[in-house]
């Protein structure tokens, strides 16, 4: 099977309805333009940039290239993630729960796909590894920053009914939980609604590209499904450790609700 | 039943040190204007800031017990309640005992009530209630009838001094009406430039 070759131009048809919808943006001062245009210029310079890495990445031999290009994606994931908060937390700590959470269930789950299931050889070949660390940290970078975002951000605003359950006596543990469980409902939401739609309403991209690409329907498919056991477990573990680590951040060794470890609100 | 609360050098932000005792069974009347620093020193003294000093009920010290337990001995009822669930029963313990909330204006059904229906004078009373129904050794209120009406406020204060003839708890009492100082303080204190002065009963 032969695939259909795309030109700059037909790119560049595409990015019109971008184009668009920024001038609908503008029109309706819905402010998303800047953010919608500098995300869609981003997007295609960064792709276009990670063809020409993976392309040479592919011949190159070595382990320490595939850290090295690992360590980059994880740095880049952390960075965002910092970016998308509202109140963070001071200091190295913000970057520090991102980084930590994503590393921990990113890579341990990355591993796993390879090692045990995937077994490429050598089980660091670029091919496998880069495309399902990717997938893998994309999500769980979402799930991640929004858990951090809505403890943070929910710990000021609900402030006043976490200190009153302090003052009765609750552990900060405890002044959280209701919190903390809408927290983390909210940023696994995206992820499990994914997986319950996935075939049946959306063609999840990976699998739509590896089609697209002529590759068998039925192997695209048992890659996909794969990847989200993945990404599933992955979201999961890193949205439940960033959780944590927020949390404690939040109260000191008296159980005090500590909001002067909050960055003031951005913007 | 009933212990001395100490407060000894006790020190926050830019405030204090401060050193003074509450003896069981007595009422320590503080008062001050807005901002002078009253809530401060009963967040200090419950550890809901962090602050140097000592703090100790009879012979426990607040050292000795983790942030959490150390609220469960010394209580504070803050001037403004929040309310974290969506009914007033969800916030006492299940054993709370319904009746007792007559004395306060209320009907037992109260328990089913919303957080939202209720009105501040309501929440006020209630949170009250609230405080008082677990445990405790030390109370430390903040203007606990402010803003409510005479029959309320009178309501209140007795709840209050009732409360404490069970269990002879020493109590911090912030107020603003001389009046209800007079009636109520064996001792009062004023605070003003971040410092303490003892005033005449």
């Amino acid at each position: 099977m032969t695939t259909i070759q795309l030109s700059l131009l037909d790119l560049a048809l595409a990015s019109l309805t971008l184009v668009g919808l920024g001038l609908l943006g503008i029109r309706q001062q819905m402010e998303i333009t800047r953010a919608l245009w500098v995300a869609g210029v981003r997007m295609a310079l960064q792709l276009m940039l990670l063809g020409l890495v993976l392309k040479s990445l592919f011949r190159a031999e070595g382990w320490i290239w595939v850290a090295l290009m690992s360590l980059i994606m994880l740095l880049a994931a952390g960075r965002e993630v910092t970016a998308r908060q509202k109140r963070p937390l001071k200091g190295f700590w913000n970057l520090g729960t991102g980084l930590s959470s994503m590393f921990v269930s990113s890579f341990a789950l990355a591993l796993f796909g390879l090692i045990v299931v995937v077994e490429p050889s050598p089980w660091y070949q670029p091919q496998y590894a880069i495309p399902i660390l990717g997938m893998l940290l994309g999500n769980t970078m979402n799930g991640v920053a929004l858990v951090m975002n809505q403890l943070s951000n929910g710990a000021w605003d609900r402030r006043h009914q976490i200190e009153q359950q302090l003052m009765l006596g609750c552990s900060g543990e405890e002044a959280i939980q209701d919190l903390a469980k809408e927290a983390v409902r909210t940023a696994m939401m995206p992820v499990i609604n994914s997986m319950a739609v996935a075939g049946i309403v959306s063609l999840p991209g990976m699998m739509t590209g590896q089609i697209l690409a002529g590759h068998s329907p039925n192997e695209a498919v048992k890659y996909q499904i794969f990847i989200w056991f993945l990404i599933g477990a992955g979201s999961g573990f890193g949205i439940l450790l960033a959780s944590g680590l927020v949390t404690r951040r939040l109260f000191d060794e008296r159980d005090r609700l500590r909001l002067d470890r909050l960055r003031p609100k951005n913007g | 039943m009933g212990e001395l609360l100490t407060i000894d050098q006790l020190q926050f932000l830019e405030w204090g040190p401060y050193s003074f005792s509450v003896e069981p069974a007595s009422v320590l009347c503080l008062s001050g204007d807005s901002g002078s620093g009253k809530s401060l020193l009963l967040r200090a003294i419950t550890d809901l800031i962090p602050s140097q000093g000592k703090c100790a009920i009879g012979e426990k010290g607040r050292e000795t017990m983790k942030g959490p337990e150390w609220r469960r001995h010394v209580r504070l009822l803050p001037a403004e309640s929040a309310w974290w669930a969506d009914q007033v029963a969800a916030h006492f313990p299940d054993d709370y005992n319904w009746e007792a909330l007559g004395d306060l204006g209320f009907e037992n059904d109260v328990q089913t009530w919303d957080i939202g229906r209720l009105s501040s004078g309501e929440k006020q009373r209630l949170g009250l209630a609230r405080a008082l129904a677990r445990p405790l050794a030390a109370l430390l209120l903040d203007e606990p009838s402010a803003n409510l009406d005479d029959r309320s406020a009178e309501r209140v204060e007795t709840f209050i001094l009732d409360f404490q003839k069970q269990g002879n708890c020493p109590i911090i009492w912030v107020s603003h009406d001389v009046e209800q100082i007079k009636r109520v303080a064996s001792k009062w204190y004023r605070m003003e430039d971040k410092k303490l002065s003892l005033q005449s009963l």
